[in-house]
């Protein structure tokens, strides 16, 4: 099985050859030329132009990720609390709307969210004065919010319904209040569900293009936007999308080296306490 | 006290979760003229019917069902291939190879989107041959799928034992029979669960069939290009059949699981 079994992996290493390293280096050989497929660094140093953009992306997207932890950590720590027969039935209720298409998902919030959509009617109707609520960075993060939850909540779940309860019991026979218990053993044992959810959370949020694109209107554009315009927009310029979509990579990349270096020291802290 | 504040949050977290969808769904019977999204005009299926009779949406669902189907199929085959070839690797051209399939998981999907996109324009521009279009949304679906399926199939690899395979040519089976009669069965549940996500994932994908479809139109391109224009409730009715769709689909899956456990368990009864 060893020698032979080793050629079966040769289609796929030619097929990523050519559609995902021969893009990846497509996408650098735009970004350093120009039109005429000279060498540049006029695309690179015009994203600098964008940092307003880019640093819109980042906080409307740390913005909903840290909204995410907060509404999701709880309703997770719930669910693993609950007996299994309804620990399944929660998770497949968290999983059930991502099966809807995003767009759909996105969409329905629009009809919410309209100056005069449901919201604002009930709000009308009952007599309090209404409130411009779509077309706002509010309403981005709320639709980042609305679809990546899911992603926040089920990595949660599964760690905290693989802490070992003895250790729970362990740190309440020693004299820990419950207090000090979620602190101090909960928390830091539920760490690498809480990295791998920011991250699952923070990258589709800082590149989304579509909820920008529904719940903002054109005041709110994203990095997303930016390279859709570049690519498939009225500012057709793949050598500058290219350049966006490289800066884009790089934020991303450090973002996960960040989150890593992160779950290495924690997870030699839960072998300490395990220890 | 403290379980009264557990199951608030928890519905409150579910109202959030599902009361949009219900608002969809509840409008897509509504019967008005101006086809408002906001006003009840009595209960009609008049929307379903024109969704029924809308050729493009009907052309886009057929081109979105053959993708995934030709995606998940390819990848799945492609990507159990792969998976063994990587397991029987020494630990460098694993690692090397385990990289590149993590890589388009990592990277922002509009970054694959669009590098994609330059490939393939520039093989247009290089080559000739037709523009974009089910060939390229084929290369891109099968690509994004891959990784899913080796990332399934490959745990399921490590699991097995190595000597039964031996054990079996050793008994004088021939490889490839050894391989159809002993690994394959062995791996089978990673390879099924890979191709179900890879059909999924098809299926749902807007952000790279986005930018590689061409003017060719894939269900959810077509969701994307109705919320441009002035929205029709006929959305609202294809979003409650897929989700409808979705439902039943998973309800089928979880009976026969608890069907599947109830069995196991009585065996191990006998046992």
């Amino acid at each position: 099985m060893k020698s032979n079994s080793k050629l079966l992996s040769a289609p796929y290493t030619v097929w990523m050859t050519i559609f995902i390293v021969l893009p990846m280096l497509l996408v650098g050989y735009f970004a350093f030329t120009d039109k005429s497929g000279h060498f540049t660094m006029e695309n690179m140093l015009s994203v600098g132009q964008y940092s307003n953009v880019f640093l819109r992306s980042i906080w409307l997207g740390a913005v909903a990720t840290a909204v995410s932890l907060a509404l999701g950590y709880p309703l997770a720590y719930i669910i693993a609390k609950m007996n299994v027969k309804r620990q399944n039935v929660m998770v497949m209720l968290v999983m059930l709307p991502m099966w809807m298409n995003f767009l759909l998902r996105t969409y329905a919030w629009m009809t919410l969210l309209e100056d005069n959509g449901l919201i604002n009617s009930a709000l009308a109707a009952i007599g309090l004065p209404r409130v411009h609520m779509i077309n706002t960075a509010g309403a981005v993060v709320l639709g980042m919010v609305y679809n990546y939850i899911p992603y926040m909540i089920l990595p949660l779940y599964s760690v905290l319904t693989k802490i070992d309860t003895s250790v729970i019991e362990a740190a309440q026979d020693l004299g820990a209040n419950s207090r000090k218990v979620f602190l101090k053993v909960v928390i830091p044992m539920s760490m690498p569900g809480v990295i791998s959810g920011v991250t699952m959370v923070f990258v589709p949020a800082v590149s989304t293009f579509i909820i920008s694109k529904m719940l903002g209107g054109g005041g709110n554009l994203l990095i997303g936007d930016l390279i859709d315009m570049q690519f498939l927009g009225s500012a057709y310029n793949p050598n500058l999308g290219s350049a966006v979509s490289l800066v884009l990579m790089v934020i991303i990349l450090i973002c996960m080296g960040i989150m890593n270096q992160f779950d290495d020291g924690e997870e030699a802290g839960g072998g300490g306490i395990l220890l | 006290m403290k379980k009264v504040t557990a199951r608030i949050y928890t519905f409150l977290i579910f109202l959030f979760l599902y009361a949009p969808i219900f608002v969809l769904i509840v409008f897509s019977f509504n019967d008005s003229e101006t086809a408002s999204r906001t006003v009840w005009g009595g209960f009609s299926l008049r929307w379903y019917q024109k969704l029924f009779e809308d050729r493009l949406i009907l052309e886009a669902l057929r081109n979105t069902l053959l993708i995934a189907v030709v995606s998940a199929v390819a990848s799945t085959v492609l990507g159990t291939m792969a998976a063994i070839g990587i397991n029987s690797m020494k630990r460098l051209p694993r690692r090397i190879m385990m990289n590149i399939t993590n890589f388009p998981m990592v990277n922002p999907e509009i970054v694959t989107g669009v590098s994609l996109m330059l490939l393939f324009v520039s093989a247009v521009r290089l080559f000739g041959g037709r523009s974009l279009g089910m060939g390229s949304l084929f290369a891109a679906h099968i690509t994004f799928c891959l990784p899913y399926v080796i990332l399934s199939v490959l745990p399921k690899l490590r699991q097995m034992d190595s000597n039964l395979y031996e054990a079996a040519q050793d008994l004088g089976c021939p490889p490839v029979k050894a391989f159809f009669k002993v690994v394959l069965p062995e791996i089978m549940p990673g390879i099924v669960t890979g191709m179900i996500m890879a059909f999924t994932l098809s299926i749902d994908d807007f952000v790279i069939s986005y930018f590689t479809s061409g003017t060719t139109q894939t269900l959810p391109i077509y969701i994307y290009s109705m919320t441009r224009k002035r929205i029709s409730p006929e959305i609202n009715a294809l979003s409650t059949v897929l989700f409808a769709v979705v439902m039943v689909l998973l309800i089928i899956i979880n009976v026969r699981n608890f069907k599947d456990q109830n069995k196991s368990r009585k065996g191990e009864a006998a046992v």
